[in-house]
């Protein structure tokens, strides 16, 4: 049984292993992971395509199973909980935020904000009301009633992070939250992220290829063949990050070249 | 969640209008068609429930249906009133005759020929004249229907055989006295009603020519001893009203594949319906797999899933068994109206609704399943 200081972590993971298929089909996504991440901190997982980050994700939140190690959110380890048990811990204490938002297209905005509290038992009319304030807070107070369609590509992404936080989950879980936008657009996502997600000692777990947003990171973590091979966390390495950040993303990719963090 | 499960339901508008379309397509079939052959059903049995006046039908043993003519010997009559148990006996005659009404026009007839003390067996509505009438010289009753149509003076003038219009019947003269209202039956030759001794009179000369003997039962008296009585001392059949009534009904719904063809249809109705239903719901479950899956991914348990879809197809099956049921409703007023078999008993919509809304059950069985089975994994693929 794993035991952890909860105080300060939200994700603990320990040679945490993952394959697909059997055989000689067999393909080995996580490779014995070693990661912590802390309450109130912004972890972003990087690394080129297959490198093992949705797994890692899907991992953690319970979504998939791991083979081997151990991997707690908030001290609960998913592998010992029930399929049934596990969903609903998953709906409280994590918010999601996708890649092409997911947001369901008959339902309004706030409908859509709505979801993760109704799926928790809430009462319609108190799920709609949190929602219109949470759609307040990210600038979108005035189109509850719109539909997905009717807004753009950040508008949307501002529904999806309002609706990761509607029930005040204490992890939240984004897979390539600005890929789909533009830069300046991405920017303002990641912004209200940081600014939003954060508050209340959230911890906040960012999939992303986006080197444009690695400068929004508190730490990252380089992947590579189901490993974590490189920890950003220096001041330093940080903020060269952040500097390159504003220029563009190849200066980015320099700087964690010359940093040694791309192989 | 029953507002998101509804709103991804209606939100998609074609595949809502196909699923419920489909629904409405198959319940229109089903009830219809349903209603039809109970139509039908009832049409068959219409003269005997119309006749039904006294508790037996004493016939030949032989007889399958109540247009099955095959008549007794006249002594039937006397050893049936010396039967213990039996209050009265009357004779009823009943075949083909061939009238020739004003103008020329030829029609062959089913002539009923009623006890001529007491005039048994008649009509259930006498619309024009009395009963008694009957008695008068030469006088036949006829249906005020069917004079408007069958008994339609065609040639010369174009008008409904009337009370007062001479006929022939196997060349015999004959007058129309009366006419009566009564239950439209599955044959539809016209009906016509007269004495029994006139009847004997003008039919074809035979030795066996008694149909019926209708049989009161003394008060008292237990109506099966009576019948197996009437059996051994006559070797006749004696049939309730409601057993002659079955026996003819199912000997007519199997030897003309009535049945047959109607629960083809009724089954395929079924089978439509599932089709439809089930590959458009499939579609729309696959359509919206990545939303079902962020669903789970937020925590929507499997049960909550399936209490949704369940939602879902019970909203389809409701809206679109009513659209259908409706369609039925309005086409059996119009079949009505053009006195066509329809009847839609109070059994049908129930038992119709229930198969329907299975049907649509079973559609979306497939669709629970994958979703069921869904990782949810699958949100975080692009």
């Amino acid at each position: 049984m794993m035991v952890v200081n909860e105080n300060n972590v939200a994700v603990v993971c320990r040679g945490v292993r993952k394959s697909y298929g059997t055989g000689g089909a067999q393909v080995i996504a996580l490779r014995g992971i070693e990661l912590e991440v802390r309450r109130g901190e912004l972890m972003m997982l990087v690394g080129p395509s297959g490198c093992g980050k949705t797994t890692l994700i899907s991992v953690i939140a319970g979504i998939l199973d791991h083979d081997a190690g151990e991997c707690a959110v908030f001290g609960r380890d998913f592998k010992s909980m029930g399929t049934r048990e596990r969903t609903i811990y998953r709906g409280r204490t994590i918010g999601f935020v996708f890649q092409s938002f997911n947001l369901l297209p008959t339902l309004t905005a706030a409908e859509n904000v709505a979801i993760p509290l109704l799926i928790n038992g809430a009462e319609r009319r108190v799920a709609l009301g949190k929602a219109k304030e949470l759609l307040a807070q990210v600038g979108l107070g005035d189109r509850c009633a719109a539909l997905p369609g009717q807004l753009s590509g950040g508008q949307q992404q501002r529904v999806a992070i309002a609706r990761a936080l509607v029930h005040d989950p204490r992890l939240i879980v984004c897979d390539e939250p600005t890929s789909a936008l533009d830069h300046e657009t991405g920017q303002r996502v990641m912004e209200l992220l940081k600014d939003v997600a954060l508050k209340q000692e959230r911890a906040l777990v960012i999939v992303t290829h986006d080197a444009r947003i690695f400068g929004f990171a508190d730490r990252i973590a380089k992947m590579d063949d189901g490993r974590i091979v490189k920890m950003i966390e220096s001041e330093d390495e940080l903020g060269d990050l952040r500097s390159a950040a504003v220029m563009d993303t190849a200066a980015v990719l320099n700087t964690l070249e010359t940093t040694g963090s791309l192989t | 969640m029953n507002l998101v499960a509804l709103k991804m339901l209606v939100g998609d508008k074609l595949k809502y209008i196909a699923l419920v379309a489909g629904v409405a397509f198959a319940a229109l079939l089903i009830t219809q068609q349903a209603s039809i052959f109970n139509g039908f059903s009832l049409q068959i049995g219409a003269w005997i429930r119309d006749t039904a006046v006294a508790d037996l039908w004493v016939m030949d043993d032989q007889v399958m249906f109540d247009n099955d003519f095959k008549p007794m010997s006249d002594t039937a009559l006397q050893k049936v009133r010396g039967v213990d148990g039996v209050k009265w006996a009357v004779p009823m005659y009943k075949n083909y005759l061939r009238v020739r009404l004003p103008g020329g026009s030829m029609v062959l007839s089913r002539v009923i020929g009623l006890d001529d003390a007491t005039l048994t067996g008649g009509p259930p509505e006498i619309t024009s004249g009395k009963l008694a009438d009957l008695r008068a010289d030469r006088a036949v009753f006829i249906s005020e229907d069917q004079a408007k149509d069958m008994l339609r003076l065609k040639r010369g003038e174009d008008r409904p055989l009337r009370v007062g219009d001479r006929i022939s019947i196997n060349d015999n003269d004959a007058v129309v006295a009366g006419t009566f209202k009564a239950s439209r039956e599955f044959f539809w030759d016209p009906v016509m009603y007269t004495t029994y001794s006139r009847a004997l009179a003008w039919a074809p000369r035979e030795r066996r020519v008694l149909m019926y003997v209708l049989v009161k039962v003394a008060q008292g008296a237990d109506v099966r001893a009576v019948q197996e009585t009437i059996r051994e001392k006559t070797g006749m059949q004696a049939l309730t009203n409601a057993e002659f009534d079955r026996r003819s009904t199912r000997e007519l719904l199997t030897r003309t594949g009535i049945l047959v063809n109607f629960g083809i249809t009724i089954v395929l109705g079924f089978v439509i319906g599932l089709l439809v239903a089930g590959q458009t719901f499939y579609t729309f479950v696959l359509d919206n797999l990545k939303l079902f899956g962020t669903l789970k991914a937020m925590g929507t348990t499997n049960g909550t899933v399936l209490r949704m879809m369940c939602l879902q197809v019970i909203l389809v099956g409701s809206i679109g068994y009513g659209l259908g049921l409706g369609a039925a409703t309005l086409a059996g007023m119009t079949l009505q109206s053009a006195g066509l078999a329809f009847k839609m008993s109070w059994q049908i919509p129930v038992i119709g609704g229930v198969g329907v809304m299975c049907c649509c059950l079973v559609a979306g069985l497939l669709g629970m399943a994958r979703v069921v089975r869904l990782e949810p994994g699958i949100v975080f693929k692009s």
